[in-house]
């Protein structure tokens, strides 16, 4: 077990460092160049070329490289270009906002998702089943910006429920949280529905069945238990689709999250910066990964056999 | 013919097919049937106000916030979307395809490279990266679908390869090999055309990913750049509008909507059908 996880770890690592490097490439590689952008429009060669000198941007690509990478083992992220503080810092004080943004549409996700695609597991074939189903089509198919702004036309311009955008309240959280959770619901229904089905075909649902149990005290107890692993595996792909997408709900919503943190510097090719977020999310996908893999023999007996 | 009938049977999937279907011809048929010059600011076309026109005549799903007519934009927008949905998704299966029957067949060192490097791509977050490329490179219809194609051959690549490494294993490729096949004439000829289905799948649920991802990052600002209609930068164009003119963001949203279902529609169906093992399930 414990030579399992060092081997992932390491393995984790790896590809922790495979992003980096081809971040690294990608940025350095593009036409846009962050000197002339700090320097302005009006800016002489000369400007361009002394802040070109001051970031360390004559130097080859290699010597930058192994520069940035000798900074990343030791927890250092770079400064900023055009805010001149540490990456890390900035990042830090965007992350809370973000992760609260996350578990929230992850616990909306998780509730609406796994309460209906039990329902139609359960009515299975009937109009129940397919009403949900075409719902959860309809939600994976639904483009975030247009939900998230129908969500504030609705519920902040027209009915004043809620803040159009901002910060720091319950009330904040619900549209941008809803928006995220809404959509992803549907992939969790679909999921769910399918592991529910499977459980129920199952002997030992029919045995409790035939044992007298009531209907509630099957699901409870010896269906979703059962379903539970999947649910874990996507929460873990999950985080990592989060940490993209918010992107976008943070624009729209004024979310002072990473998501916003990256917009910003990618207007201004604020390169570190980019880099931080961009390594900061493929952490939290290696990160949710590795702990649906971890939970799962701890939640599954059957797993932890082998 | 057979996959047509199983089509039909489904009322979903074929509702899938009719909105495929009439969006492929409206993209086709955009200067027939657009009512007016979608680049053209109507005379007019705003208020007196200078606000944008509320559908009604002669606009008929409105004005957009220059006087310019908004069905008229939308149907050009298809054009726009169809165009990056295909070649996008048509890129992004070729090199899925590519990798994943070279990793499955080769194995060895020269597969699980490509294989981990796969696996690599999986834990880029896939947006941010489109999001960042789209922004740093000049932005025009075809560096979109480039980076969209980027971002989107990895699942159908961890499809194909494990396909490829179940078929490899079959007795009629033994059975080729005895009799002297090359790894050439294997792939193309016998472990290819074991994987169209796949391809069909992916080539159809893909679009509907790509539909998705061109019209965020058109709404970003930094997809399809205006004047060129799409349905991301209708919204882009408009979203300071929006409490004033919603119609101005519902009705391209709907749009996108219904044909990102519409493909997905489709493409769950023609899974179902292609695939046996599947049938019944989920």
């Amino acid at each position: 077990m414990l030579s399992v996880f060092l081997k992932r770890l390491i393995q984790s690592a790896l590809i922790l460092f495979g992003v980096a490097a081809i971040t690294f490439v990608l940025l350095y590689a593009l036409p846009a160049d962050p000197a002339r952008m700090l320097a302005g429009r009006s800016a002489t060669a000369q400007t361009v070329a002394n802040i070109r000198h001051e970031l360390g941007l004559d130097q080859p690509l290699l010597v930058q490289f192994m520069h940035y990478i000798g900074g990343l083992v030791q927890g250092d992220l770079g400064r900023s270009y055009a805010q001149k503080t540490e990456v890390i810092t900035l990042i830090a004080a965007r992350l809370p906002a973000t992760l609260t943004l996350m578990a929230a549409g992850i616990l909306i996700e998780v509730v609406i998702g796994v309460t209906l695609g039990t329902l139609a597991a359960l009515n299975r074939g009937k109009f129940i089943d397919r009403a949900v189903m075409t719902t959860a089509f309809v939600g994976v198919s639904a483009p975030q910006f247009v939900v998230a702004l129908l969500l504030l036309y609705v519920f902040a311009a027209t009915l004043g429920w809620f803040p159009m955008s901002g910060y720091g309240t319950l009330s904040h959280v619900v549209l941008p949280a809803a928006t995220l959770g809404i959509l992803g619901a549907g992939w969790y229904a679909r999921m769910v529905r399918s592991a529910v089905v499977d459980v129920l075909n199952q002997d030992y649902v029919r045995t409790a069945r035939a044992k007298g149990l009531s209907q509630r005290r099957i699901i409870l107890r010896h269906v979703l238990p059962n379903a539970v692993l999947p649910i874990i595996a996507m929460i873990g792909i999950d985080i990592g689709q989060f940490m993209g997408g918010v992107v976008v709900v943070e624009a729209v919503y004024g979310w002072p999250g990473i998501g916003q943190l990256a917009w910003q510097a990618i207007q201004q090719v604020d390169i570190p910066i980019i880099m931080g977020v961009t390594l900061t999310s493929a952490l939290a996908i290696i990160i949710g990964n590795l702990v649906a893999d971890f939970l799962a023999p701890v939640i599954d007996p059957r797993i932890r056999s082998n | 013919m057979r996959v047509l009938k199983e089509i039909c049977r489904q009322p979903t999937a074929l509702f899938g097919l009719a909105v495929v279907l009439i969006v492929i011809a409206m993209a086709i048929a955009a200067p027939l049937i657009a009512p007016l010059n979608p680049d053209e600011q109507m005379f007019d076309g705003l208020t007196l106000e200078g606000a944008p026109m509320p559908p009604g005549a002669p606009f008929l799903l409105g004005t957009d916030t220059l006087g310019r007519d908004l069905f008229s934009r939308m149907l050009f927008g298809a054009r726009t979307s169809l165009i990056i949905g295909l070649v996008a998704n048509g890129i992004a299966v070729a090199i899925g395809l590519f990798v994943g029957t070279t990793a499955g067949y080769m194995r060895g060192w020269a597969g699980n490279l490509l294989m981990r490097f796969t696996d690599l791509m999986m834990a880029f977050p896939a947006l941010l990266l489109a999001i960042v490329l789209a922004a740093l490179l000049k932005p025009s219809l075809w560096i979109v679908a480039m980076v969209i194609a980027l971002v989107n051959w990895v699942q159908v690549a961890r499809i194909v390869y494990t396909e490829t490494r179940g078929l490899v294993e079959r007795d009629f490729i033994l059975a080729e090999r005895s009799l002297g096949a090359g790894h050439g004439r294997i792939l193309l000829l016998h472990i290819l055309p074991h994987l169209i289905p796949t391809a069909i799948v992916w080539g159809t649920l893909g679009i509907a990913t790509t539909v998705l991802l061109e019209a965020t990052l058109s709404f970003l600002g930094i997809g399809v750049q205006p004047p060129d209609p799409s349905w991301g930068n209708i919204i882009f164009e408009s979203q300071s509008y929006f409490q004033a003119a919603p119609w101005l963001v519902f009705f391209p949203g709907a749009v996108i909507l219904l044909t990102a279902l519409a493909f997905n529609l489709v493409g769950d169906a023609l899974r179902d059908i292609l695939d046996p093992t599947q049938r019944g399930r989920g």
